[in-house]
C-alpha cells in the first residue's frame, strides 16, 4: 500500500437554500465514479427533493450513525465508518454543520478534516453566510445572525471553491414552485431570507468570495509573479496587523474584520489585550469570561494571541505595535460619543494621538436597517 | 453638488417604478438572459441547452437561433430535441460568412430564442453590424432570448484580457448590453472540468499550458458578475426607494484635507481596493474662508489624486463631517480614509470631526493615517 498525502477538499459555494450546490456536487460525483474512481457517499441531505435525490442513484451511501440526546435520536455522519470504508473520495453535505452533542467532534468541518488527513478527497457544500469574517456583513444585510460559521482558513485550504450560480429571481421562482421548501416553509422563507434584495447582496458576497479564493490560489500557487500581470509587479509592502481585544462584545466583530481585511492585504495578524497584572486574574468574572471567549475566538481563527501588561492600554498597545513594526491597529467604537471621549476610560482617542506612526482603523457596527 | 445627490422619495420612485413597469407591460418588450463564462468548456452550452429543455417541458415556445461550430457530446441529445433555425449564410464577392437569421426567427415568433455565442461581427451587408445587435432587435420583437458570452468578449474588458491572454480579441461586446441583461449567470467551473470537457487534444494542450490564465480569467469573471450584480442591486434599491447600504461591495472614500497625508493614503487606497475588487473615490468639502497656504496645500494634494486615475468628488456644506457623512451613506461607502485630526488639547472637548464620523458612520469603517 502507497502512503497517501492529505485530501484534496473541494467547496461547492452558493448563496442560499435551493440554488441548487447538492445537485451539482451529485453531478460532479456521477462523472468522478463514472471515471472509474472509488467515491461513497459520507452524508447526504434529500430535503425531499427528487430531482437532487435521483442524482445519488449507483451511488454508494455509507449508513449514518445515531446517536441519542435527551431522549431523541439523531442521526450524523459516522466518520470513522467511512474511514473504515477508506474510498478515494467522499461526498459530504452541509459543511458547516453542527454535531449533535455526544458526537466525537462538534463540527461537521472537523469531521470533514479528519477525512482530509486520512488521505480521502471530499466534495462539500456550503453558503456564503457561514463564512466566519463575513458574519457582521450577512446580519447587516439580513438582519440573520448565522451561528454556524466556518473559519476562513479552512475554506482557504480548500484545493478549489467552485461557485454555483442561479439569478435570484430564478431561485425565487423554484421556492414558489415548493421546489425548494414545501409550501408553508416556503412562505415563511420568503418574507426573511429570501426577500429578493437580501439574496442579491448575498449573491453578490459570494460572487466576491468566489473570486478571492480564485485570486488566492494564483498567489499562492506561484510566488514568483508572471511578468504580463503588471500590477503585481512592484514589491508587496509588508502589513501587520494588530487587534485590541478587550471584554466590549463588539470584540468579536474587530476581530472578523481585521481578520478578513488582513486576509485580503496577505497581511499578518495578530491580537493582545492588554492588563495590569499581565494576565485575567485580576479581573471580575464576567470580563475575565468575555475576554477569555475573545481569545478563543481569535486563535480559533489562527489568530496569534498575546496577554501584555501594562497599566495604560493605549501606550501599552501602541509600543507593542511600534516594537513589531506593526502597520495597521483594529480597534472597536468608543462607547460614548464625542466630548466625553477624553474622559472616558476608552482607549481609542488616546491611541489615535500616540499611534501617529500607524493606521488606526475604527470598526463601525454593520447593523440591519429596521424594516 | 448636494442638490444633486439628494434621493428622491419612496413615493417618486414607487410611482416611476410602476410606470415603467406598465410601460414594459405594454411593449410587451422581450427579456434577456446571458450565461457568462470565461473559457471554452466550461459547459454554457449545456446550461442554455438544459435551461430551454426545461423551459419546453413547462410548454414554453424554445428555438435555437444559433449554436457553436462543434458542441460538446453531452449536449447532442439536447440540441437534437430543439428546433433549430440554422444560421444563414452571407456571401459577398470579398467575403463568406454566417449570421443569425433574424428574419426568419421574427417570421417564426417563438416565445424563446436560444443565442450561443453573442460575441460575432455579422458579414458586411447585413442591417446590424454585430449579432448583439440582431439579438436587441429580436427582444425589441418580444422575443425572450437566452445568450451566452465568455468574459473575453467584453468590449471595456479587453485591456485586462490582453494583459492575462496576450490576445487581441476584435469581436466584442459593449459591456453596457450584458448590465442590461434582464438576468445574468455565471457558469463556474474548476480547471479540471474544463480540462475534461474540452474538445480536442489541442484545446486540451492549451488549457494545462495556460492554468494560470484561465484562474485569471476566472476571477475577472466572477468579479465582473458580482459588478453587474451590485450595479442591479443598486437600481433595484433605487426604483424601489429602498434606503439600505449592504456592504457587499467595499467602497473606499479618501477624504483630502490640506495636511493629509495624500500619498500614503492614495496608494494604500489603491491596495485595498484591488484587492477588494472594490471602488476608489476620493472627495474633498469645499470651505469658504480657507487660507491661502491651505488652498495650496489642497491643490496639492487633488494634483496627487489627479495623478493617480481619482474621480475627484467636490462637496459643499456647513459642517464638513456631516457633508462626508451624508456622501459616504449615498455612495454605501464601507471605508473611510481620514488623516489625523489636527485638533488637540480643548478643542477635542467639543467634538472634533474626527469624532463625529467614528460616531456617526454606522457600517462605515474609519481609518485614520498618519500626518
Amino acid at each position: 500500500m502507497t502512503e497517501q498525502g492529505r485530501g484534496k477538499l473541494k467547496i461547492f459555494m452558493g448563496y442560499a437554500a435551493g440554488v441548487g450546490k447538492t445537485y451539482k456536487m451529485l453531478e460532479e460525483a456521477q462523472d468522478v465514479k463514472a471515471s472509474g474512481v472509488d467515491i461513497v457517499i459520507g452524508y447526504f441531505e434529500p430535503h425531499g427533493r427528487q430531482d437532487t435525490i435521483a442524482k445519488t442513484e449507483g451511488l454508494e451511501i455509507v449508513p449514518r450513525r445515531k446517536i441519542r440526546y435527551r431522549d431523541s435520536l439523531f442521526e450524523e455522519m459516522d466518520t470513522e465508518a467511512i474511514l473504515a470504508r477508506n474510498p478515494q473520495v467522499s461526498v459530504v453535505d452541509e459543511f458547516p454543520h453542527t454535531n449533535v452533542p455526544g458526537s466525537e467532534r462538534t463540527k461537521r468541518w472537523e469531521d470533514v478534516e479528519v477525512l482530509l488527513a486520512a488521505g480521502i478527497d471530499v466534495l462539500t457544500t456550503m453558503n456564503i453566510q457561514h463564512l466566519e469574517s463575513l458574519n457582521d456583513q450577512i446580519w447587516q444585510i439580513s438582519g440573520i445572525r448565522v451561528r454556524e460559521t466556518v473559519p476562513d482558513w479552512v475554506v482557504q485550504q480548500a484545493y478549489e471553491v467552485v461557485m454555483v450560480d442561479l439569478t435570484p429571481r430564478a431561485l425565487l421562482n423554484r421556492l414558489q414552485r415548493g421546489v425548494v421548501y414545501e409550501r408553508q416553509k416556503a412562505e415563511r422563507a420568503l418574507q426573511n431570507f429570501f426577500r429578493e434584495q437580501t439574496l442579491v447582496a448575498l449573491r453578490e458576497l459570494a460572487l466576491r468570495q468566489a473570486a478571492h479564493e480564485v485570486e488566492h490560489r494564483i498567489v499562492d500557487g506561484d510566488t514568483r509573479l508572471s511578468p504580463s500581470d503588471g500590477a503585481h509587479a512592484s514589491p508587496r509592502k509588508h502589513h501587520k496587523i494588530l487587534v485590541l481585544l478587550t471584554s466590549d462584545p463588539k470584540t468579536a466583530m474587530v476581530i472578523r474584520r481585521a481578520k478578513r481585511v488582513s486576509d485580503f492585504l496577505g497581511a499578518e495578524c495578530f491580537a493582545v489585550t492588554v492588563q495590569t497584572t499581565g494576565d485575567l486574574s485580576g479581573l471580575a468574572a464576567p470580563d475575565r469570561e468575555a475576554i477569555e471567549r475573545h481569545l478563543n475566538f481569535a486563535r480559533n481563527l489562527h489568530i496569534e494571541i498575546r496577554i501584555l501588561e501594562g497599566d495604560d492600554v493605549a501606550s501599552t498597545l501602541v509600543d507593542f505595535g511600534r516594537r513589531n513594526q506593526v502597520t495597521q491597529l483594529f480597534l472597536t467604537r468608543p462607547r460614548r460619543k464625542a466630548w466625553s471621549l477624553a474622559f472616558s476610560s476608552d482607549p481609542a482617542q488616546k491611541v489615535i494621538d500616540l499611534a501617529k506612526d500607524m493606521l488606526v482603523v475604527i470598526v463601525s457596527d454593520r447593523e440591519p436597517v429596521k424594516r | 453638488m448636494a442638490a444633486e445627490i439628494r434621493r428622491k422619495t419612496p413615493e417618486e420612485y414607487l410611482r416611476e417604478c410602476q410606470a415603467e413597469e406598465e410601460a414594459v407591460a405594454a411593449e410587451s418588450k422581450g427579456h434577456l438572459k446571458i450565461f457568462l463564462g470565461y473559457a471554452s468548456g466550461v459547459g454554457k452550452s449545456f446550461r442554455m441547452l438544459d435551461e430551454a429543455r426545461r423551459r419546453r417541458e413547462r410548454g414554453q415556445d424554445v428555438v435555437v437561433g444559433a449554436m457553436q461550430p462543434q458542441v460538446p457530446a453531452e449536449v447532442e441529445p439536447l440540441l437534437r430535441k430543439l428546433e433549430v433555425i440554422p444560421l444563414k449564410a452571407v456571401t459577398t464577392p470579398d467575403s463568406e460568412g454566417t449570421a443569425i437569421d433574424v428574419d426568419a426567427l421574427l417570421r417564426r415568433r417563438p416565445s424563446v430564442c436560444i443565442i450561443d455565442g453573442l460575441a460575432y461581427d455579422n458579414p458586411p451587408g447585413l442591417r446590424n453590424a454585430t449579432r448583439w445587435q440582431d439579438v436587441k432587435e429580436l427582444i425589441e420583437a418580444g422575443i425572450q432570448v437566452i445568450a451566452s458570452i465568455n468574459v473575453q468578449y467584453v468590449a471595456e474588458l479587453r485591456e485586462q484580457v490582453e494583459a492575462i491572454t496576450g490576445k487581441h480579441v476584435t469581436e466584442t461586446v459593449p459591456l453596457s448590453f450584458i448590465q442590461s441583461a434582464d438576468e445574468i449567470e455565471i457558469v463556474d467551473a474548476p480547471l479540471e472540468a474544463s480540462m475534461e470537457r474540452s474538445l480536442n487534444e489541442d484545446e486540451l494542450v492549451q488549457i494545462q499550458k495556460n492554468q494560470e490564465q484561465l484562474s485569471r480569467l476566472r476571477e475577472l469573471a466572477l468579479v465582473v458578475t458580482a459588478d453587474i450584480v451590485d450595479y442591479q442591486l443598486n437600481d433595484y434599491l433605487e426604483r424601489h426607494g429602498i434606503k439600505q447600504s449592504f456592504g457587499a461591495f467595499e467602497r473606499i472614500l479618501v477624504c483630502i484635507t490640506p495636511r493629509a497625508n495624500m500619498q500614503e493614503m492614495m496608494e494604500f487606497a489603491q491596495i485595498i481596493a484591488k484587492r477588494f475588487h472594490g471602488e476608489l473615490i476620493v472627495a474633498y468639502v469645499k470651505q469658504a474662508n480657507i487660507s491661502p497656504e491651505d488652498q495650496s496645500a489642497l491643490d496639492a494634494r487633488l494634483a496627487i489624486a489627479n495623478a493617480a486615475g481619482a474621480h475627484v468628488e467636490i462637496l459643499e456644506g456647513d459642517d464638513p463631517a456631516e457633508t462626508l457623512l451624508e456622501f459616504a451613506r449615498f455612495r454605501g461607502i464601507t471605508q473611510l480614509f481620514v488623516g489625523h485630526s489636527q485638533r488637540t488639547g480643548l478643542a477635542r472637548f467639543k467634538g472634533s470631526p474626527l469624532d463625529k464620523l467614528i460616531w456617526e458612520g454606522r457600517g462605515i469603517d474609519v481609518c485614520v493615517f498618519p500626518q
